[in-house]
């Protein structure tokens, strides 16, 4: 018998009792299924993970001021004006695993176009900061060198500023004033969605540092150079780690901080945060990963169950083939592409069903799932091997059956 | 292979089963050749060892003791996998219910054989088709076993004995599931299989059908009791032009 023939048997032979094949491979099916949604929903949500990174920022950190401590009573945070544009200098020029380091300070403005107006953050920044935070200029175009010296009366806009303002007239080319300044609007900012946090990251507006300086914010940031904060991008996640360190130790370098004394600033490393949710999605996703190998294993043996049932009922066809010169070899071979087809085409549907469900999830709860062809590949691969574990022992059972007792069966 | 060589030589054949602390003797010291081109009929009643001995000369069994040529060649000590090859090769098999495959086409069930036999499949038609085509049943090559009756069930399991060219065709009750008219129909081609040189063994115990046979061989006991000619042979009547294959 080629393998082609055993195959075709063994179709035959399901095919001939196709509900109890279907409730057979029923095990196989669901903890397929299974598998393949659990990974999806696991990819899903570690995918979206990366996305919220990416979008403040992949290897960033962020540094803050400290807050001031006078004889005791402490202000709030960034109180202090500890940190400055030259501090963002010395980091990019002094830490090598540093890209970029972004000097940035914030602040409101009531920002009117027409008859509409609308009150949001701007911040003040370099084109740094559009790096650091992975924030490309959708539409139009970033500010210019000269732009960023001179401090341009000019403006990047958020999505959501954009719609509160300017419905559906082009607001590239526009002028618009901030509070009482006018500003022209030289393009919009990508789209990046809600922050981890669930702020509106879009709805916000960008002007460079020094115009934010001279003719908006102005108070507390009119004198010297220093920031609100200061963006910090690494060139790869691995130089994190000892570059906090460097950072910190450079910042109090900075600040001459005696080694007794408090950091009078703050640096912050959003990825670790995300990255601990991720964290429990991965915990989550091995969890329900095993609940369907608990499946798979009870799939096997309802076809270890089945073929047994299925070696006896056939007990004088086994004598017959063994009669006309099947070797025991060619008995096992069938009763193995048998087991084994049952529970890959169980694997089959559990795949369908698994793409589907993964489907219906995404659209029924809105989360996100992505299918990923390893664990399709795996799990049909669990399927294939389980068919041949449990499919060993009831196809050597029939391999080891007497000829003339086979026959006789009744 | 000697030069007059029987098909079949047994030497003192023994077999015994342990059936709990008994050890059953089922075949006692059976001596015996077969002519090549013989037709012989094992006579018995029930629990004489005809059985025994059958599944023996079928190469379904190993024995105790003895020894057993099969075409010159000693199965006696072949182990499980080279019987099977010896079985597929050398012994066809007619039983008494047929044993055809249900839901599969009569050209299928004699084509699994071949299929053991490792010969491609396109070959695997051709000589399926001319075997069926031997026993009279080309017209019902893709019908299933229910679909056809007794008598045509019992043709294609002829055409499935005869598939792989064996030198033996053994045949285990080949009528008793049949009616006399049928009957007569199936013994009468074994006698066109036997005239085309195949060595036919029937084992039946009806004396009308050990009457087609040159030879009876008569059992009882496990023993050989009686080893006769057939006198008054019963001549085929009805031209059945049956034609063995190759």
């Amino acid at each position: 018998m080629t393998p082609l023939d055993a195959i075709m048997a063994a179709l035959k032979a399901l095919r001939l009792n196709m509900l109890r094949s279907i409730l057979t491979a029923l095990g196989i099916i669901i903890g397929v299924a299974a598998v393949i949604i659990m990974v999806a929903i696991g990819a899903g949500a570690e995918a979206r993970v990366e996305m919220i990174i990416r979008s403040m920022g992949a290897n960033l950190m962020i540094i803050l001021p400290g807050s001031s401590n006078t004889a005791g009573v402490r202000q709030g945070r960034g109180s202090r004006p500890t940190i400055s544009e030259d501090d963002a200098a010395a980091i990019r020029s002094e830490i090598p695993s540093v890209h970029s380091a972004a000097p940035s300070i914030r602040g409101q403005a009531q920002f009117i176009y027409g008859n509409l107006n609308w009150q949001t953050q701007i911040f003040g920044a370099t084109r740094d900061y559009l790096d650091a935070r992975e924030w490309p200029v959708a539409r139009g175009r970033a500010f210019t060198d000269d732009e960023i010296r001179t401090g341009a009366k000019v403006v990047l806009l958020g999505k959501s500023v954009v719609d509160s303002l300017f419905g559906e007239i082009e607001p590239i080319g526009q002028t618009i004033r901030l509070d009482r300044v006018p500003f022209e609007v030289t393009g919009i900012l990508q789209q990046k969605g809600q922050s981890p946090f669930g702020f509106d990251q879009d709805d916000t507006a960008i002007v460079p540092l020094v115009t934010a300086r001279q003719r908006l914010l102005g108070g507390r940031w009119l004198s010297g150079r220093t920031v609100g904060s200061i963006h910090v991008k690494f060139r790869n996640p691995e130089s994190m780690e000892a570059g906090e360190r460097q950072l910190r130790e450079l910042m109090r370098q900075r600040n001459r901080l005696r080694p007794n004394q408090e950091d009078n600033f703050q640096i912050r490393n959003l990825s670790q945060i995300v990255e601990s949710r991720a964290e429990t999605t991965r915990v989550m996703t091995i969890l329900l990963a095993s609940v369907a190998s608990v499946s798979l294993l009870v799939g096997g043996i309802g076809i270890m169950n089945i073929m047994l049932v299925s070696v006896t009922e056939r007990t004088r066809e086994i004598g017959l083939r063994m009669a006309i010169g099947a070797e025991s070899g060619d008995i096992r071979r069938q009763f193995l592409i048998e087991a084994v087809t049952l529970s890959l085409i169980g694997g089959l549907i559990g795949i369908g069903l698994g793409i589907g469900g993964s489907h219906l999830v995404a659209d029924l709860a809105e989360w996100p799932v992505l299918i990923e062809i390893d664990s399709v590949l795996v799990a049909f691969g669990f399927a294939a091997v389980v068919g041949v574990f449990f499919g060993f022992y009831p196809a050597h059972k029939a391999s080891r059956l007497d000829p003339i007792e086979a026959l006789r069966y009744e | 292979m000697a030069a007059n060589c029987a098909i079949v030589r047994v030497e003192g054949l023994a077999r015994n089963y342990t059936v709990g602390p008994q050890v059953v003797h089922a075949l006692v010291g059976v001596s015996i050749e077969i002519a090549r081109g013989d037709f012989v009929a094992v006579m018995g009643p029930s629990g004489s060892g005809k059985s025994t001995f059958m599944n023996l000369l079928g190469c379904l069994d190993s024995p105790s003791g003895g020894q057993y040529d099969l075409d010159g060649e000693d199965v006696s000590r072949m182990s499980r996998d080279k019987l099977a090859a010896t079985r597929n090769r050398k012994v066809g098999f007619v039983f008494q219910q047929f044993n055809l495959l249900p839901r599969m086409s009569a050209l299928a069930n004699v084509e699994l054989p071949l299929a053991y036999a490792r010969v491609p499949r396109r070959e695997r038609h051709r000589r399926a088709a001319r075997a069926l085509d031997a026993v009279g049943l080309s017209d019902r090559a893709h019908h299933q076993p229910s679909q056809l009756s007794g008598g045509q069930q019992q043709r294609v399991a002829i055409a499935r004995a005869l598939v792989n060219d064996p030198m033996l065709l053994l045949a285990d009750e080949p009528t008793g599931a049949l009616d006399t008219r049928t009957g007569e129909e199936i013994m009468e081609l074994f006698v066109a299989l036997n005239r085309r040189g195949i060595t036919v063994i029937v084992v039946t115990h009806e004396l009308e059908v050990a009457q087609y046979a040159r030879r009876i061989l008569r059992f009882r006991d496990g023993e050989l009791i009686a080893d006769e000619e057939v006198e008054g042979r019963r001549l085929v009547h009805g031209a059945n032009a049956a034609e063995a294959p190759s």
